[in-house]
Parts: C-alpha cells; sequence; structure tokens
C-alpha cells in the first residue's frame, strides 16, 4: 500500500469499520428521507462529502481556539454557517445543479454525524487527518446511500438509476437501467417503511462480512483468539 | 503625497511587533492557558458568530444579483414551456397586468399575468399560482392558456415533495403534468376536475395522493380565476 498507517486507518474505518451508518449508526434521518432512489442517494452523498470536508478542514485549522466547554454551540454554528454559504453559492454559480440537489442540501444540516465527525475526530487531529478523515466518511456514507438507495430503488420500481442524467449530466444516460422488465411495483420499499427494512438487510450482511473475516483471521492465526467486535 | 521615510520603518517595526505578536498568541500553549477563562470563551464565540454572519451577509449580498438573473432566466425558461414562441413576437415578461387573486386561494394576493401578443392582439396568457397545500409545502406552478381558457401547458416551478413519489409532477420525472393540456373548465365537468380517486378525470401516482389531488386543485382554481377575469385580460 502506497498510503502511511494512520492515513490507512483512517481510510478503512471511514469506509468500512467505523462507518458513519454500519459504524455510528447516524445520519439516519437523511438517509431514509432521501435514498428512495440511487441517484438520491448519491446526489445527497456527493453534497455531504462537500460539506463534511470543509467542516473538518474548519474546525481541525481552529481546535486550538475552541474551548472544550462552548464546542458545541461553535460546531453548530461553523456547520450551519457552511451548509447554508455552500447553497447559496450554488445556487449562484452551479444553478442547473442546484435545481436537482438544493432539495438535499439544506438536509446536510440535519445530519449529526457532521458534528459528530467535529467532535470525534476534527477537533483533535492535525488539518491533514480531519480532511482525509471528511473525505474517507464522506465516500463511505455515499457507500451507503448508494447502495440503499438502489436495493430500495430495484425492489421498489425495478429500475436503477433512473433519472442520473439529470443529476450528472447527460453522458450519463447509460446508468439508467431497468432491472426488471413489466415490474408491479413494490411500493412499500419506497416508504420510509422500507426504507429502515432495507438498512437492517444491508447492516446484517454488513455483520456477516465482518464475521467471516474475523473467523478466516482466526483461522490463520490459529493461536490468536478471536476478538468480540466492540461496538457496532 | 510625500510620505517620511521614518513613518514607513516606523509602521513596519508596528506590524512586525503584532505578527509576533500574533504568532505567541496563537501558539497551542498560550491559548490552553487561555481557554478556561471566561472572557475567553464569550470573545471566541462571538468572533466565530461575527465571522459567520460577515460571510453569509457578504455572500448573500454579492449573489443576490446572479440570483435573480438565474431566477429570471429559469422564469422566461418556463414561460416558453407553457406558451408557444411562435404565438407571440412581444417582450412577454414586461407585459405584465396583475390581477386580484386573494379569493383563489392560489397563494398570493395579486397574481402577474404574462401577456403573450402576436403583431398586438392576445393570443395567451400565462401566470405563476401556488398550490399552498401540497403534501409537505407549497407547491409552485405556472401555467399557460390560449384566449379560450384552454391550457396551452403546466409546469412545476418548485415544490417540497417527496423524492421519488411526489415529484412526478415535475416534467422531468413523469408525463403526468401533460395530461393538462387542452383541458378547460369548459370540457370538463367541476367534477372531472379531481384524480381519479375522487372520481374525476386525473391519475394519481402509487403512494403519493396528495401531491396530485392539490396540484389538479390548484389548477382548477388557477383556471377559475382566468374565467373571472377572461374580458380584461384578452382585451387590454
Amino acid at each position: 500500500m502506497f498510503l502511511s498507517k494512520p492515513y490507512r486507518k483512517i481510510a478503512s474505518d471511514g469506509l468500512w469499520n467505523n462507518n458513519i451508518v454500519f459504524g455510528q449508526n447516524l445520519a439516519l434521518c437523511p438517509l431514509l428521507a432521501v435514498t428512495g432512489t440511487a441517484t438520491n442517494g448519491l446526489g445527497m452523498g456527493l453534497a455531504t462529502l462537500v460539506v463534511i470536508i470543509c467542516s473538518n478542514g474548519l474546525i481541525s485549522a481552529a481546535r486550538h481556539l475552541i474551548p472544550s466547554e462552548i464546542r458545541i454551540p461553535i460546531f453548530v454554528l461553523l456547520i450551519a454557517a457552511l451548509v447554508t454559504l455552500v447553497d447559496i453559492l450554488m445556487n449562484a454559480w452551479a444553478h442547473e445543479l442546484y435545481k436537482v440537489l438544493g432539495l438535499f442540501i439544506a438536509l446536510i444540516v440535519t445530519n449529526c454525524a457532521l458534528l459528530g465527525r467535529a467532535e470525534a475526530f476534527a477537533s483533535r487531529q492535525p488539518v491533514r487527518y480531519a480532511l482525509w478523515d471528511g473525505l474517507m466518511m464522506g465516500l463511505g456514507f455515499t457507500l451507503v446511500l448508494v447502495t440503499l438507495g438502489a436495493a430500495r430503488e430495484i425492489s421498489a420500481n425495478g429500475t436503477l438509476f433512473a433519472n442520473a442524467s439529470l443529476l450528472l449530466g447527460h453522458s450519463f444516460k447509460f446508468l439508467e437501467i431497468t432491472v426488471i422488465h413489466d415490474y408491479k411495483g413494490f411500493l412499500l420499499m419506497a416508504l420510509p417503511p422500507g426504507g429502515f427494512i432495507m438498512l437492517a438487510f444491508i447492516i446484517v450482511s454488513k455483520r456477516l462480512i465482518d464475521r467471516k473475516l474475523a473467523q478466516r483471521k482466526a483461522i490463520i492465526k490459529i493461536v490468536t483468539p478471536v476478538i468480540a467486535e466492540e461496538s457496532v | 503625497m510625500k510620505v517620511d521615510p521614518e513613518s514607513i520603518e516606523h509602521w513596519k517595526r508596528k506590524i512586525a511587533a503584532y505578527r509576533v505578536f500574533l504568532k505567541n498568541w496563537l501558539e497551542p500553549s498560550n491559548l490552553a492557558g487561555l481557554r478556561p477563562k471566561l472572557k475567553f470563551q464569550t470573545g471566541i464565540l462571538a468572533g466565530f458568530a461575527l465571522m459567520a454572519s460577515v460571510l453569509l451577509g457578504v455572500t448573500n449580498c454579492s449573489t443576490e444579483g446572479t440570483i435573480q438573473k438565474r431566477l429570471d432566466e429559469d422564469l422566461k425558461k418556463s414561460l416558453e414551456e407553457v406558451v408557444p414562441a411562435a404565438l407571440y413576437d412581444n417582450n412577454i415578461l414586461q407585459d405584465t397586468l396583475s390581477i386580484p387573486s386573494a379569493d383563489y386561494n392560489i397563494g398570493a394576493k395579486e397574481t402577474m399575468v404574462y401577456i403573450a401578443k402576436k403583431l398586438g392582439k392576445v393570443t395567451a396568457v400565462s401566470f405563476k399560482f401556488i398550490a399552498p397545500d401540497g403534501y409537505s409545502g407549497a407547491i409552485s406552478m405556472i401555467m399557460g392558456l390560449d384566449r379560450e381558457g384552454n391550457i396551452l401547458g403546466v409546469r412545476i416551478l418548485s415544490h417540497k415533495e417527496t423524492p421519488g413519489l411526489g415529484d412526478k409532477i415535475e416534467v422531468t420525472k413523469s408525463n403526468w403534468i401533460l395530461s393538462f393540456v387542452g383541458r378547460s373548465l369548459d370540457n370538463l365537468s367541476k367534477q372531472q376536475w379531481a384524480v381519479k380517486k375522487d372520481g374525476g378525470d386525473f391519475d394519481q401516482f402509487a403512494g403519493a395522493t396528495i401531491t396530485p389531488r392539490k396540484s389538479v386543485q390548484a389548477i382548477y382554481r388557477g383556471l377559475q380565476l382566468f374565467k373571472d377575469h377572461q374580458t380584461q385580460l384578452i382585451n387590454p
């Protein structure tokens, strides 16, 4: 691997072990609200990615200035200001994109994962680690959003990445696939309960994979006992 | 203006001194001592609040014009979608008439009607209106009508309906909104101006009945607004 150890640790935490949804069980509000389709999940994921990188970087840069007694109001203030800033700037300079993504930008404020990362990571680490952590956490979140969105979209409508060309431009028309032809539709999956059900399936499969991996490790190193999963 | 070289030196020294002070002040060890102090905490919170509000204020002021321009472009584009460009040769954004609409529950006390004229004769009108009672907030729409009150086109300008369910009212997501073309108060009865679930003529969506129902009702009220002011609008 070309990355040094702390970077690799942050990456594996963000993408898998301590993933915002899998590991921390945070950000369920925007998660369940927008993952009706894979495209919406992708849009929300990308918007969150940008904001979490900015907020992590900013908070890490100012970490020595922020007294622990009033850290929460300052984090909230910074995150809310950042989200509003992105909202205004996108409206002015990327208006076409804003018309598609605009719906999701305001929802980022409700994303406690940003506050969680500020509190647990960015306020204690140097800027470069905080930026990398923001990128990895954002990517991990995007991954879950797209997976959950795709699973719900296929089971609800039988399509995948419907309307993706609206979000990403016409050259991405090829992403729009009809997976199951003449599908009658399964409404439940498009509604919030379907989100919960599908999320449960995804989290269970993540744990099964983790268990398989742990077992394999245990077989390789017979002397090392299997360590129980810390906190999932 | 003549500048005293000594005063330049003086200012240079002063700025250098400030920079050294700031650098020392920003040292983590110095800040660690300051952080528990109440005065410092108050100042920092106020400082961040000030920084955030200045930043937002400046951004808002500097982008206000651009955003307005983008909205105007959007408006023009949506006007062209509901009133075919072949129908008019005037500047439709400027040729407007304001009519009172407080009694129609379409979101505004005054409705601005954009009048399309060809060779001086009114060919079509267009106006924005709002369904204030959508599933999750107001649904803003625009509609184009010909002289007789037949719908030339309806489009959704903005809404907060559920993504994936209620957003099928957008023309980019489904053809539903096109089913209004050619309809009017004359060729459909009051009963037919409703979604099929309510015994009317228009489809609802699987999983979202309220959004299309409220849209149909608002379009109906918009048509009434036109009918009540028809003579005034088509003979300016």
